[in-house]
Order: structure tokens, then C-alpha cells, then sequence
């Protein structure tokens, strides 16, 4: 499989930082920074990944399945939207958010809008507990969020399309 | 050696060699502490919590399977407590446990059912809705139950482990965790079923034994596998003279646990609609059905009438029947038909290894030897593919032992995922590659050599002298096909060659025609084979030749039978073989099939009718054993041993054979797992499997290297 | 633009150079005491290294508080093998939110506190474990870490000391169990983050069975001030056995929620009312997680209490890895239980059966008590399910579940049995065991 010269750069680094007989290690890297570069993680890419790391394809699927950040075989959005809603932010309207996210989106719970435009996921602490409540898109932090500013975020994503 | 820790179990002062696991040392003293996935022989996972124990001074409860023994350590294996932990823990296990015992192929014989039985609460307390996936069929036959599995990675483990095969692995995570295929939703591997042995619970299943019987309905014979020539028992379940499953949970015989595909499924042969179930005799050119009696009549008066006209009569054994019976058959062809034209199809060049080994003690590896010595070199065979126990023996060999293993074959093999160095060399060329070897093996403390056909003849005797000059004590196998290759060789089913390796000529024997000159012979009077198809790609050049077929199915060669007598597969006989590395093992008559007959009856009826019976002796297993261990030179084993499921290694002879065979007359058939030319091709399981791996040389998981 | 404004009680050591500008930066590290520690350490022998650090009294800040000198004196000196330092960055407990900052205004003093370590076992590579949703962080600390190569404070020979040393960033990938020292490493070493059974402890076969320092980033981030004021000194800073300074993380309803400095030992009555502002709009104190999700809930009458690792275990709870949350009297705790072991329950591995089937039973026991379905033995039955989890799991991840559980069903047993009483499944079953009410 051809990788975007980008991503093939970034394979070279990434294996780079692991001496040669350990390049297994750059397992679950390479593997997310695929998938944040393809917006999906492809059968043809576990075999790609295997190769490269000099393991079975069923060895990167144990991996895959098992981070909750890696979706395979179903991708996530373009714009996944996570809402924290553990602890820290259920007490301070982490749940409000998500209902509301919920429902301006009419998705569930790691659902893709159908365009595939945008993803929803309740997602575990995420480390802005004194922010709260927070969220991420895609890897953006955005923290004390109200109401209001998940309706701006959400809109900005329409429009960012 | 260093000293033994003392400790205390339950009370019991015991010594242990420092180091040892708990878990084990219990279980020497009696005491069973209960375990889902400790298994000994593999790496420790200590996932199931079931064998948690109390340690004085310890403040946990700790898990018996990773503890190992320490000095003045006070365990206690059985306390309220820890019955309380285990109650806990299986009530935990039984959650989203399908609880679906009536019709689960494991009651009966299922680890959480006697857990539970055990330890387990008698009511449950579990209202929620149970997490269920579906059941999966991952290859023809091996399905797999999501639902009933607990866990305890015994079948990734055996996989990847035992076999190097690593095909099975775990996704997903946490309750959702589970089992995988190494392809999404299939299997691609040896097809050995040790993943469905080993399963402590109905999870994994096989298509041969899935919804057939309770266990209890079963007799459980051990007796010794019919396909390859390692020899590995199996314990056949028999319901109703049918065999329904093959395994060897009680790990008795050489083999452990250990079966490969043909040993757990390809036993389906025996109860094959094409089996031989009653005489035929050709009439107008046509078999037609006959009862024994005339039957035998017709064979007894054929032979007499052609021996009395002076013809020249070939007979072929083959390593398929018992030593009882090729012993039985060749005294019946030299001292009845006064003929010595005796052969079968030579798998390994054994007599030459034995000539060149005569009167040494200990020169010839067991197949303990090959999980016990320090180094191990294999030459000219995929023993993954072909001899999938001595593979097994030398892969556990490496990981108890950290053996070191060489090999020097054609192409990739498994053993490349652990050998010290793999070098490749054509067939033949075998024996110059072993020189980059010289240093390496000189080094080593001692040698076990395995060798295929390849290595023949004066190339064996080479071998023999590589080994001498290393220095060290060196050990050989040479590779034969069958279950009793070896034993018909030992039996004297060359003309060459008396039982016990006596030269023939030095008896005063006429010289006896070999195999391919039986066929090319066209004068010949009649050909007797018993158990062989020498005819699959020949045609006999005498056309007129009487030709008496001993067989379970219409072979080729039945297919031009004067007269076809149906015999007994070697799950319904009793009698000995003797394995690849020269172990002498005994069956125990599993099934019978009516209509058809052991090879050593219908030798013996054709003897009585011939009037020649008491020259014979009587056709009873034990009697003609005992004439062995008399007359056949190494055959002199314990019976003790063998009589109790045993396995006893036969001395090769105290001075040189001195007899010179034909290396051209050796040629391994080169069957795999996967492919049989005999029986293995009667079995419906086997050849619903052949699209499965299993050529030589593919060397298909080398890939796994990378990653130990 | 920091995440919240300090707080005047704070001691600000490891948060010191937080809002210099271009604090990210080898050129503003240098200008401020940065790697100053390093130079000293270069002088001293790994025994002395050692042996300051454990005068320091420090204890690890990812959650178990062992200490940090002794596991570094865990690792053999004689081995052959390479040596690895490795930073669990990996902060993924509910309640926790420090390395964050750590990394991102100060992410060469966890290099320096790295460079240090290795000095003292001898490691020539280290190994940055950031979790995976942290994206920004990777990219400041690979951007610090390119900085500190480009001006010698990373590679061959540093700074002409002879001292060579690596240092990388690894990314996760979403998993709270990779948190736990033993499965960071099957991560890092491209597995399943499944723990390990130990011994052998990482000291001595860690990162690809080699000797192995792994540290919480607080912990490595402690070391070059411990180092610069002298093991003693920066003991002192704290309460008795429990050294220095740390980030408590306060969240939850206060009025000034954030991540604070301070002395081991604070007061957790202070920190809510004088640190954080109070409680918000006014309302009263129920109860407080000291130190993130996993440790057992204090009450609001519990909470008059110094915020270290012996004065939280001695009633029974933990500190954790300082994640503070404080709840006020409108806080359901039944919600709030059902939340944590949600969590767990999704975080769990999988690899044993009493954490994997147990965060399952009690996570869906707990579902149907909140939706009010519940039944009159519940509450029991969860306080009794939890101890079955306590301490026969293959790794803390269990207790980790149980220990909240157990202290909410303990101490807020009634909440519970307010739901249960308007469930129309209440009278289904009787309770069979007695659950010990309050502590």
C-alpha cells in the first residue's frame, strides 16, 4: 500500500525513535497517526502496518481493538466531537453537554453524521478536570464549556466544512 | 545444584528446588489447587485469580501459579477465606456465562463445571441481561463460542507456544475482550485442534465431535495413532464401535498432549462408506463377493498350486500393519512359500544408520531425547509439516530448555524462528552445508540429529562421521513415513534383510526380488500385498499374475485383485509398532468393523488352510510378540512397559549388518499434514482441510521471529 | 495564558518558571536556573544522586506514592544490559489534569529531571509515554526536545560531559490502564496494554526486559530542585516522610477550580476555602475524591485533613495522584458511583475475570439502581461484589474500582436506598448481608 509522502515520512521517524529489533513499538503510533491522516484505519493498512513492523496482522488487530482512540474497521468523523462526562465534569454539566450535543447532532454515542462530517463520542476524563467541563475536537482542548459555546463550536464545524 | 527451599503446605513440611511455583509443588504433595489458566508448560498469565492461596506474613492473597517457594514459607491452599475468594470469583466468571451445560460438548468433562461443583455458589445472584456474541465457525473444524469462554488464553498460548503457529489472539478489551482467528473471521493454520483440547470449557469446539455424545457414552481407548510414523497415543472416544473423537487429555505415551490434524480428526477413515467389509473374488473378470472361507480357500489353494509349479511368488508388507503382522507375514512368505521376495515401499535409509551405529548404546534419540538435548539439528525435512511431534518436541525443547536448534533443509521450515542457524541446501547437498555448521556443533555438549531421505546411503554413513568428529555425544533419527515403517524394516520386510537385521544371504536365502523388481518382473506368479498400493502409478508387468490384496479400501491396487480381502484398520487391532525413533508402543482394539479382519488373522487362515499352521504358530498377538522378543535382535523389550501404555526404545544390533541395500529403493512419499496418501485420503474431515497451508518449505511462520 | 491564576499560598518550585514567556524554550530554561541541576549531578556520583533523592522523601506522584530514591536504587548497577528511563505521561485518572502543565510550561525540566536519572542508573535513552488525546503535548515536548539537541543539551556527549543521552515521545492511544507501569511498557513495546505479572519489577527487566527507571512526570519534574536545594531542604518543604511540594488538581464544584503548588501536607479544609475560592455559589461541602477517581470518598466531616499519603491512608483513603474533586450537597452519589464505574469498567482490560466480569455486574447493578429500577438488597450486594474485586485482581485497576464503590455505598448508603425505595422492584429481594454504615 502507497502511503501520502507525509505519512510515509512520519512512519520513518516514528520507527526511527525504537531500536531496529524492537520497531514493534511504533506499533500503536503509527497506527494513530494513520488513522489521522487517512481518517480511517483500512484492512489494507493493518497488513501495511504489520509489514512494516515485522508482525502478524492478527497482532495489530489485538492492538487496534484495544485503544479506545484507534476505530477500526468503523472510522469516526472528520471532526470528532468527545465529551468528557466523568466525574470532575458530571459535576460541573458534562452531561448537559453531551444530551445537547446529542441532540443538535442527532447522533449517539460514537455515531457519524451521515456525510461524515462529524462524529460524537462520550469520552472518558480527558484530562481538563480543573476546566471542566471539557471537550476535544479531535485534538483540540476546549475547556469551562457552556451551552453556548458548544452551539458556536458545533456551529463552526457546519461551517468549516 | 543449588539446596531445596523447605516450606510448609497446608500443614505438610515439603522441599522444593528453589524457584519451583507453588502451584506445582502442591500438586506433588496432593494438593490441587484449582487454576483455569495455569497450564505447566507455558508462559504465566495468573488472569483466572483461582489459585490465590494465603501466605503467612503476606497480607494479600497471592496467586500460586507465579509465587514461587521461598524458604521457612507458610502456605495454605484450602481457608474459608479463600474459598470465599474463589466462590467470589466464579460467581464473577458465571455472569455472562451462557450457563448452557445440557447441550455444551464439554459437560461432563468441563473445568468450570467441576470448579463450580468445587467452590461455586448454588444460587446466583446475577440479574442483569448476560453480554453474548454469537458462535463462530473459524475453520472446517474448529467453531468458536464467545459467549462460554472464560478467558484463560490457553489456546493462544498452545498456539503460538507450542505450535509456533500463531493463529489465535485477543481483541477488543475489558468484558468485550475476546478470542480471535489470525484471519477476521477464519482460521489459517496447522488445523491441530490443541486449541480445542486445551480449552478448559465448551468455547472451542470441534466440527468432528460438536452435538455427537455426553462423554460418559464414550469408551476411551488409548491406543497409537495409524497416520505418521511419530507414534503419538491417542485416546479414541468409541461410541457403539464408532469413533468419535481423538485426543490425548491424560497426556499418557511419548507424546504428551500433543496430536497434529490427522491424529485429532483424520480418525473419521474407519468408518468410511467406502470400507472393505466383505471378500471378493474376481470372477469373469469381475470382484464378486464372497464369504471368508472360500475366500481363503481360493488364496490357499492359488499359492499352493503356484509354489508346487515353481513360481516365483513377490509378497509386499507395508509400514501400515503391526510388527506382529509383518514378522507373521514374512516367516509365512520365506518358511511357507519359500520365498524371500519380500518388500515394501523404504521410507529411510535405517539399515545403513544402524550399520553404521552397530553395537553403540545410546546412539539413537528418543523422542524425550529431542525435548531433553542440548542442541538439535534437523536435515532435509519440514518436521513442522511432516513430523509435527518431534517438531513439537524440539520447539518445547526450546523453550523449557533454551535448546539450541540447527537446521539444514531446502527451504524455510518453523524451526527458523529459534534455530541458532538455518542454513538452506538442496536435497543431496545436504551434507557439504553441514561443514559451516562444524564450529557451532563442536561447541555444543551434546547432539541429536534428525535426517530425512535425503540423507541415504553412503551419506548417511558421512553423517555418521560428522557426528563422530564433533566430539561430542551424538544422538540420530532417521525419518521414516509411516506408523510402522520403522517397525517393517525391523521386521525384515526387505529381502536383504532377516528379522532383527540378519543378512538373508548369510541365512542361506535365495536372493529375493525388491519391490520395483516384483513389478517389473513378468514372470512373476503372484503378488500378495498387504496394506500397500505399490500399483497407484504402476502397472504390474505380469499381466497374469495372481494378485491377493490385503486392504481397508479399494486402492489401486485392490482395484486389480484376484482376490480382495478386507482387513482391520489399526484402531481395531491389538498388537505393537514401532515409531520413527525406534519406541515399540502397544495398540489397544479400539472399534471393529464386521466383515473385516486384522492382517494377522487372515495370515493365519490362509495358513491353517494351507495346513502350515502349527509351523506357523498361532495367530494371537501376545504368542507371536513373544517369538519376537526372542528371535528379533532389540525386540527383547520390557512387556511390562509396553502393556501399561509404555513406550520401550528397541537396541539396534550389537555387530554390523553387513548387508548392503539399494539407496535408490528409499523415497519418503513427502506427505504433510495435510495430504496422505494411504488412509489420510479416506478421511472426509482431512479433505475438507487441503486448501489449508501445509506444502513443505513455506517456512509460513518465520514471520514470527520478528516479534519473540 | 495560563489555565488558572495561582494562588498566593502556593510554593511554587516545580511550577516556578509556569508563564515566563517562551518557557518551552532551551534559551528562557537556561536563563532560569535550568539545567543547573543537570551540572551538579554530573559531579556526583549515581550513589549520591540517589541518595539525595531519597533524603528528599520523595514519593511517586503517579498515584501509589513509592518512593522515588528507592526505586531508582532497585536498579542493578552490574547489569549489561542498556538502561532506560521511562516518563509515565500517560495522566489518565479521573480527577487529574497536572502533567499537562507540567509538559506544556516546563517540558525541559522533565527532560532535566530525565537527564538526571540516568545519570544516577546509568541510562543512555529515554522514552516520553504521553497519552494519546494530549496531541499538543507531544508536539511541545518533541519541539523541546528537538531545541535541547539543537543547543547539546541532548545527544552525544552533553555539553562536553561525556554523559550521552536520548530522548523520545510516544504517543497512546486511549487507555487508562497504560497508566499502570507494567502495561505502560507492553504499549511502548507495541502490545496490548495488559499489565505484567511482577516481580520482575521494571527496575530490573522493564522496557524490552532491561533495566528500567518509570516515573510519573511530577516525579521526574521534582528532581533537578531537589537537586539544586539540597535532598533536605526540599524534604522539608512537605510533612514528615512525605517530601516537597506537589500539584494538587482542584475540580468540581469550587469557585476557583485549577491545578495549585503546594506543600505536602495541606490542610484539604484550606485548599477548598482558601486555595480554591470555596465552594461555588455558597452551597456546602458533601464530600471530596482526594486523589482522583480510584481513591474512597472522603465526607465533608472527614475532609478537616493534611493532604499526604500517610494522613489519607490512615482513614482509610489515598492520595493518589492528586486529583481533588469536591462536591457540594446537591451531588447525587449515586450518579456519581455509577459514573466512576462506568469508567472502570470501560478502562478495564480485560485480562482477569474479577475486574473484567465484576466493573460489568457492578457497572450494570448500578445503571439500574439510577434508573430506578433498583432492589432492596442492591446496596449490599455491591458492597459485597466490590470486596470480592478487592485485592484478587491482576492489577490495581480493580481495587482502583472497588475502593470508590465500596466508601460511597458506605457512606451514602441512604442515597441509595432513596432511589431503591421508588423502584417498583424494591420489594423484589431482601437484603442478605448488613452493609457497616459510615467509618
Amino acid at each position: 500500500m502507497t502511503l501520502p509522502q507525509e505519512l510515509e515520512q512520519k512512519f520513518s521517524e516514528i520507527i526511527g525513535k525504537y531500536p531496529p529489533e524492537y520497531k514493534k513499538s511504533a506499533l500503536v503510533p503509527l497506527l494513530l497517526y494513520s488513522q489521522d491522516a487517512l481518517g480511517k484505519i483500512t484492512p489494507e493498512l493493518v497488513n501495511e502496518v504489520a509489514r512494516r513492523v515485522g508482525v502478524f496482522p492478527l497482532q495489530v488487530e489485538e492492538v487496534l481493538t484495544y485503544y479506545s482512540m484507534l476505530h477500526f474497521p468503523k472510522p469516526m468523523g472528520k471532526y470528532h466531537v468527545q465529551i468528557c462526562t466523568n466525574v470532575s465534569c458530571q459535576l460541573t454539566g458534562g452531561p448537559e453537554l453531551w444530551e445537547l450535543a446529542c441532540k443538535r447532532l442527532g447522533l449517539g454515542h460514537k455515531e457519524v453524521s451521515a456525510d461524515g462530517l462529524i462524529s460524537l463520542e462520550e469520552v472518558e476524563c480527558i484530562g481538563a478536570c480543573s476546566w471542566a467541563p471539557a471537550i476535544q475536537i479531535n485534538y483540540d482542548f476546549h475547556h469551562f464549556v457552556t451551552p453556548e459555546k458548544l452551539d458556536e463550536l458545533l456551529d463552526n464545524l457546519r461551517q468549516l466544512q | 545444584m543449588a539446596d531445596l527451599v523447605k516450606l510448609t503446605i497446608d500443614g505438610i513440611p515439603v522441599e522444593a528446588a528453589p524457584g519451583s511455583l507453588l502451584i506445582e509443588v502442591a500438586r506433588r504433595i496432593g494438593k490441587e489447587i484449582p487454576a483455569f489458566c495455569y497450564y505447566d508448560g507455558f508462559s504465566q498469565v495468573a488472569a483466572c485469580r483461582m489459585c490465590l492461596v494465603e501466605i503467612e506474613g503476606i497480607p494479600k492473597l497471592m496467586t500460586a501459579c507465579t509465587q514461587p517457594v521461598g524458604e521457612g514459607m507458610v502456605v495454605r491452599t484450602e481457608t474459608p477465606k479463600l474459598a470465599e475468594a474463589r466462590k467470589g470469583t466464579l460467581e464473577f466468571l458465571l455472569t455472562n456465562h451462557p450457563l448452557d451445560c445440557p447441550v455444551c460438548d464439554k459437560g461432563g468433562e468441563c473445568e468450570l463445571q467441576d470448579m463450580v461443583f468445587r467452590y461455586g455458589a448454588s444460587e446466583s445472584r446475577y440479574v442483569e441481561i448476560k453480554h453474548h456474541h454469537d458462535e463462530q465457525q473459524w475453520s472446517p473444524v474448529v467453531y468458536f463460542d464467545p459467549a462460554r469462554c472464560i478467558l484463560c488464553y490457553r489456546c493462544v498460548r498452545v498456539c503460538s507456544e507450542g505450535m509456533g503457529v500463531n493463529a489465535l489472539g485477543v481483541v477488543q478489551r475489558g468484558a468485550y475482550a475476546e478470542i480471535a482467528p489470525n484471519h477476521t473471521d477464519h482460521l489459517e493454520c496447522d488445523e491441530c485442534g490443541a486449541c480445542i483440547d486445551i480449552c478448559p470449557v465448551g468455547a472451542l469446539t470441534s466440527d468432528t465431535y460438536r452435538y455427537q455424545t455426553r462423554p460418559w457414552e464414550m469408551n476411551h481407548v488409548g491406543t497409537i495413532c495409524t497416520h505418521c510414523s511419530n507414534g503419538c497415543k491417542t485416546t479414541l472416544g468409541v461410541r457403539n464401535d464408532q469413533i468419535i473423537r481423538g485426543n490425548n487429555r491424560d497426556r499418557s505415551g511419548i507424546n504428551g498432549e500433543f496430536l497434529c490434524v490427522k491424529g485429532r480428526y483424520a480418525f473419521d477413515f474407519n468408518e468410511s462408506e467406502e470400507r472393505l467389509t466383505t471378500p471378493m473374488i474376481r470372477k469373469g473378470g469381475k470382484l464378486e463377493p464372497a464369504s471368508w472361507s472360500d475366500a481363503v480357500r481360493f488364496v490357499a489353494g492359488k499359492l499352493k498350486q503356484l509354489k508346487e509349479a515353481g513360481r516365483q511368488i513377490g509378497v509386499v508388507g507395508s509400514g501400515r500393519v503391526t510388527n506382529e503382522e509383518s514378522y507373521y507375514l514374512q516367516k509365512f512368505a520365506r518358511q511357507v512359500l519359500g520365498t524371500n521376495s519380500i518388500d515394501h515401499e523404504r521410507s529411510g535409509d535405517v539399515v545403513t544408520l544402524l550399520d553404521a551405529l552397530a553395537g553403540r548404546a545410546n546412539a539413537l534419540a528418543t523422542v524425550d531425547d529431542l525435548y531433553r538435548a542440548k542442541a538439535v539439528l534437523v536435515i532435509g525435512s519440514d518436521l513442522a509439516h511432516q513430523h509435527p511431534l518431534l517438531h513439537w518436541q524440539i520447539r518445547a525443547n526450546w523453550r523449557h530448555h533454551a535448546a539450541h536448534t540447527y537446521s539444514v533443509t531446502a527451504g524455510p521450515v518453523r524451526e527458523d524462528q529459534h534455530t541458532v542457524a538455518a542454513i538452506r541446501a538442496a536435497e543431496g547437498a545436504e551434507m557439504n552445508a553441514l561443514e559451516q555448521l562444524r564450529d557451532k556443533l563442536s561447541a555444543e555438549s551434546e547432539l541429536a540429529i534428525v535426517f530425512g531421505d535425503s540423507v541415504k546411503g553412503e551419506a548417511v554413513r558421512q553423517l555418521v562421521s560428522f557426528g563422530d568428529s564433533l566430539g561430542i555425544p551424538v544422538k540420530y533419527v532417521c525419518l521414516v513415513d509411516y506408523v510402522n515403517s520403522r517397525g517393517a524394516m525391523d521386521m525384515g520386510i526387505i529381502p536383504e534383510l532377516l528379522p532383527g537385521y540378519q543378512s538373508a544371504a548369510a541365512a542361506g536365502l535365495p536372493v529375493g526380488l525388491t519391490l520395483p523388481q516384483m513389478l517389473a518382473n513378468e514372470h512373476l506368479g503372484a503378488l500378495w500385498v498387504v496394506n500397500a498400493d505399490p500399483l497407484r502409478n504402476t502397472r504390474l508387468a505380469a499381466k497374469e499374475a495372481f494378485v491377493i490384496v490385503q486392504d481397508l479400501f479399494l486402492t489401486a491396487t485392490a482395484q486389480q485383485a484376484d482376490v480382495l480381502l478386507p482387513s482391520a484398520s489399526l484402531y481395531e487391532k491389538l498388537g505393537t509398532v514401532t515409531n520413527v525413533c525406534g519406541e515399540v508402543q502397544r495398540l489397544t482394539k479400539a472399534a471393529q468393523t464386521m466383515g473385516a479382519k486384522a492382517d494377522l488373522e487372515i495370515i493365519g487362515l490362509i495358513a491353517k488352510e494351507l495346513g502350515m499352521a502349527s509351523q506357523m504358530g498361532p495367530w494371537i498377538t501376545d504368542k507371536v510378540f513373544a517369538e519376537m522378543q526372542q528371535v528379533v535382535a532389540g525386540y527383547n523389550v520390557p512387556l511390562p512397559v509396553i502393556a501399561t501404555g509404555g513406550a520401550a526404545q528397541t537396541l539396534p544390533p550389537a555387530v554390523k549388518i553387513g548387508v548392503e541395500t539399494d539407496p535408490a529403493l528409499i523415497r519418503s512419499a513427502r506427505d504433510t499434514q495435510f495430504t496422505s496418501g494411504t488412509l489420510g485420503s479416506y478421511s472426509k474431515k482431512l479433505d475438507s482441510l487441503l486448501e489449508s497451508p501445509g506444502s513443505l518449505y513455506q517456512g509460513e511462520n518465520v514471520l514470527a521471529l520478528a516479534t519473540q | 495564558m495560563l489555565f488558572n491564576e495561582p494562588s498566593p499560598l502556593e510554593t511554587k518550585v516545580l511550577t516556578r518558571r509556569f508563564g515566563l514567556p517562551n518557557s518551552d524554550t532551551v534559551d528562557s530554561f537556561l536563563a532560569n536556573e535550568g539545567f543547573a541541576a543537570f551540572r551538579k549531578a554530573v559531579t556526583m556520583t549515581p550513589e549520591a544522586i540517589i541518595d539525595e533523592v531519597k533524603k528528599s522523601n520523595l514519593r511517586g506522584r503517579g498515584g501509589a506514592g513509592f518512593p522515588t530514591g528507592m526505586k531508582w536504587g532497585f536498579v542493578p548497577r552490574n547489569s549489561p544490559k542498556p538502561k532506560y528511563i521511562v516518563v509515565n505521561a500517560d495522566e489518565s485518572e479521573p480527577g487529574t489534569c497536572k502533567d499537562r502543565l507540567l509538559m506544556q510550561y516546563d517540558p525541559l525540566q522533565l527532560i532535566e529531571g530525565m537527564m538526571i536519572s540516568a545519570l544516577a542508573v546509568g541510562a543512555k535513552r529515554g522514552y516520553i509515554y504521553i497519552r494519546g488525546e494530549y496531541r499538543y503535548l507531544i508536539d511541545i515536548m518533541d519541539r523541546a526536545i528537538a531545541d535541547a539537541y539543537a543547543k547539546g543539551w541532548l545527544g552525544q556527549n552533553i555539553q562536553g560531559t561525556g554523559f550521552d543521552f536520548d530522548v523520545f515521545t510516544h504517543t497512546g492511544a486511549g487507555a487508562y490502564e497504560c497508566g499502570e507501569e507494567s502495561a505502560l511498557l507492553e504499549s511502548l513495546e507495541g502490545k496490548r496494554g495488559v499489565p505484567r505479572i511482577r516481580p520482575p519489577f521494571p527496575a530490573v527487566a522493564g522496557l524490552w526486559r532491561c533495566p528500567t527507571v518509570l516515573n510519573n512526570v511530577e516525579t521526574f519534574a521534582s528532581v533537578p530542585s531537589i537537586l539544586l536545594m539540597g535532598g533536605e531542604a526540599w524534604a522539608n518543604l512537605g510533612s514528615p516522610r512525605n517530601g516537597g511540594t506537589r500539584l494538587f488538581c482542584i475540580s468540581g464544584h469550587v469557585n476557583k477550580p485549577g491545578v495549585y503548588e503546594l506543600p505536602m501536607g495541606f490542610n484539604l479544609m484550606r485548599m477548598i476555602n482558601e486555595v480554591a475560592g470555596g465552594m461555588k455559589g455558597g452551597r456546602h461541602l458533601k464530600a471530596v475524591i482526594p486523589g482522583g477517581s480510584s481513591c474512597p470518598i472522603l465526607k465533608a466531616e472527614e475532609c478537616d485533613i493534611a493532604m499526604d499519603f500517610d494522613a489519607l491512608k490512615a482513614v482509610n483513603s489515598m492520595l493518589g495522584s492528586g486529583g481533588v474533586v469536591v462536591m457540594d450537597e446537591t451531588t447525587d452519589m449515586v450518579k456519581v458511583a455509577l459514573r466512576i464505574m462506568r469508567f472502570y469498567q470501560h478502562e478495564s482490560c480485560g485480562w482477569c475475570i474479577p475486574c473484567r466480569e465484576g466493573t460489568l455486574w457492578l457497572k450494570k447493578i448500578l445503571t439500574r439502581v439510577e434508573a430506578g429500577m433498583g432492589q432492596r438488597n442492591d446496596p449490599a450486594l455491591l458492597h459485597e461484589l466490590a470486596n470480592n474485586m478487592l485485592g484478587r485482581t491482576f492489577c490495581p485497576l480493580g481495587d482502583a474500582a472497588a475502593m470508590p464503590t465500596i466508601s460511597i455505598v458506605e457512606k451514602f448508603r441512604d442515597e441509595f436506598d432513596d432511589y431503591i425505595r421508588r423502584s417498583p422492584m424494591a420489594s423484589v429481594a431482601e437484603a442478605e448481608t448488613e452493609v457497616p454504615v459510615g467509618v
